[in-house]
């Protein structure tokens, strides 16, 4: 949340652990510093599930170089070059919206402007006054036939307007759980809304 | 219309079972071990035929491209990377084979690391690709299980191993040589060419690069045989392709076609046609954002294949068509992509850094009206500044889109511009 400030130290936990073990083994020896991204990644989801906000403060990322033998800048570069690494607290719920045009050309404006009634932000990157949600404007999230998007945390909710974000925000505010992802219009992944055109028939392997 | 059969991927919109035994059902790793014993040369040579083309944007012959790759090792090993950082807006196709065709892609992995004597592989999967990672991750685990990854791999004698690496969101590492930076665990900025990944690529071994439905589309063509595959589409362009049709279209979605569709058949046969009918459409982005946009008149008639749309000075790319109706504001649509390429520049080179957001800037002007009528030339001549003037082809990518809405919609902008003045004119002042 918001109110967070800069841990002194870090630790990856047990769980967090095994999770660095297994990402370093992916690659070869000595190219250990691969695995800085899946680290920042693992230590955000550790402030996540420790903290209720996915982050990754700079006493981590000095921990991750010392794992992989980096200087620290190195990895302070790479948390800070790639926009998932969030450098600062957010909310619980993590809402970025695609505005890219796709997503723009079926009416990703409605969303923004349905995040916005529904939680009290006024501006990108904001995080609510009760610490629950923060919205970021996000480029092209390579869902388009399903536009337009909303991602929270590591969930798209696809085919979107106005009523159903509103009432999928209100679900989150009230408490709920996460719904599962996809879309809300009922169709399966990026097929035609009203049937299939092509994939008709079943097919016998061929030969 | 590309018959059923003729589909390489029959499970794309995840209607059946995804995991190894649905995945089998269908035909998948189906006499790997026979297809692994043709040898190196007889797999690249059957590639070759097919014309399969990469699928990722820039369509270089896939077959050539592994013919790069070094036949004896200098002590090195190869490293085969299947690009799966599908950020090009508009473009969802490689999400569709991650998720609902996952061990087409494996397979795809194990015959090219084969074929290119790679027993390493990484998929570079973009980072908001989460619950697809997953997927991937868990369809690897099967195939590793089942003996078809790994040492001996599906008995062949050949050990290979595949990684699942997720970016973080960064446009630019679909660029080769940005992905191979951020896969070594650094910023991805995009590397001098050359040397070539095939001589010096991820930790200075070489590699190829290729896109993943170029690699899942693979295992089918060296089943059904490459004259199946070379006999789809058009001469230079064959084989299938995922299009992705989003925008305004009636029912938005994910096809495999042939290449060298009519675009209007794509759009009215699988998309349910243009909102308001074929006569209500202003322009189509043929290629995902970065190939240049076409008034209606080139859609009426374009095919959809490389060279057709390179013809009219725009491209395939990665096959994703963005629609736009006549209630669009195309100068608007554009200067968003502007928008899009100023936020991703690596920033790197200078005429790109500081060049897209002059770019987005000026379009502001032209989406507003308050630019000059001169100032169109003006904005035409930077974008020749930035195009060719930098490591990477994002520059190229950044510039095209502008220069094709001034091609083709220089009309609409001039209108803006001359509306705005004409709203604003103000009797002369007697200063």
């Amino acid at each position: 949340m918001s109110t967070q400030v800069e841990p002194k130290t870090f630790e990856f936990d047990a769980e967090a652990e095994a999770l660095v073990i297994s990402a370093i083994a992916h690659y070869p020896a000595g190219k250990q510093a691969s695995a800085v991204m899946p680290l920042l990644d693992i230590a955000q989801r550790q402030m996540a599930r420790l903290t209720g906000s996915a982050w990754v403060p700079t006493a981590a990322m000095d921990v991750i170089a010392k794992r992989l033998g980096m200087a620290p800048v190195r990895v302070y570069e790479v948390a800070t070059f790639y926009l998932m690494y969030n450098t600062k607290p957010v909310g619980k719920y993590h809402l970025q919206v695609c505005t890219t045009t796709p997503c723009w050309l079926r009416g990703s404006d409605e969303i923004v402007s349905a995040c916005k009634n529904a939680t009290g932000i006024s501006e990108f990157g904001e995080t609510s006054a009760d610490g629950l949600f923060t919205m970021t404007e996000v480029e092209c999230l390579g869902a388009c036939v399903n536009a337009p998007i909303l991602q929270i945390n590591d969930d798209y909710f696809e085919d979107l307007d106005e009523t159903r974000t509103k009432s999928l925000l209100a679900d989150l505010k009230a408490g709920g759980a996460l719904p599962p992802a996809g879309s809300r219009n009922g169709r399966s992944g990026s097929a035609p809304a009203t049937g299939l055109t092509a994939l008709l028939t079943t097919i016998e392997p061929a030969e | 219309m590309l018959n059923d059969k003729d589909r390489i991927y029959q499970n794309l919109y995840g209607l059946q079972d995804w995991a190894l035994a649905g995945a089998k059902a269908r035909g998948d790793w189906d006499g790997i071990t026979e297809i692994l014993a043709r040898g190196r040369d007889a797999i690249i040579e059957e590639v070759k035929t097919s014309g399969m083309r990469g699928r990722g944007g820039a369509g270089f012959p896939t077959g050539m491209k592994w013919s790069f790759m070094p036949k004896q090792s200098d002590g090195r090993p190869s490293y085969l990377v299947v690009n799966a950082d599908e950020s090009e807006p508009g473009t969802c196709k490689d999400r569709d084979i991650i998720r609902n065709e996952p061990h087409k892609l494996i397979e795809g992995c194990l015959i090219a690391g084969f074929a290119m004597g790679a027993n390493t592989g990484y998929i570079y999967i973009r980072g908001e690709y989460y619950n697809e990672a997953v997927r991937l991750n868990a369809a690897i685990a099967q195939a590793y299980e089942a003996g078809l990854l790994g040492k001996n791999a599906a008995g062949s004698g050949f050990d290979f191993d595949l990684h699942v690496h997720r970016g973080a969101g960064a446009y630019i590492c679909g660029e080769e040589s940005a992905l191979l930076e951020s896969l070594e665990g650094k910023k991805g900025m995009p590397r001098m060419k050359p040397p070539f990944p095939a001589a010096m690529g991820v930790y200075g071994c070489p590699t190829t690069v290729n896109n993943v439905e170029t690699i899942a589309g693979i295992p089918t063509i060296l089943r059904r045989g490459a004259p199946w595959f070379a006999a789809l589409g058009r001469p230079k362009n064959s084989g299938t392709k995922i299009f992705c049709i989003s925008g305004h279209v009636n029912n938005p979605c994910n096809v495999e076609e042939e290449l060298g569709v009519p675009l209007k058949d794509l759009i009215e046969k699988h998309a349910g046609g243009v909102r308001g009918g074929w006569d209500n459409l202003q322009a189509v982005i043929p290629g995902g954002a970065s190939m240049p946009i076409l008034g209606k008149e080139t859609c009426d008639t374009i095919l959809m294949d490389f060279d057709s749309l390179k013809d009219v000075r725009s491209g395939l790319g990665s096959g994703a068509v963005i629609v736009m109706d006549k209630s669009a504001d195309v100068i608007k649509a554009i200067w968003r992509l502007s928008k899009f390429f100023k936020h991703e520049s690596c920033g790197q080179c200078t005429p790109c850094r500081e060049g897209t957001g002059w770019m987005m800037r000026m379009m502001q002007r032209m989406v507003d009206g308050t630019a000059e009528l001169s100032e169109i030339d003006l904005l035409e001549t930077v974008t020749r500044q930035i195009e060719g003037h930098t490591i990477c082809a994002f520059g190229d990518a950044a510039a095209w889109p502008i220069q094709g809405l001034l091609r083709a919609f220089r009309p609409l902008v001039e209108q803006r511009i001359l509306d705005y003045q004409k709203r604003n004119a103000t009797p002369m002042a007697a200063e």
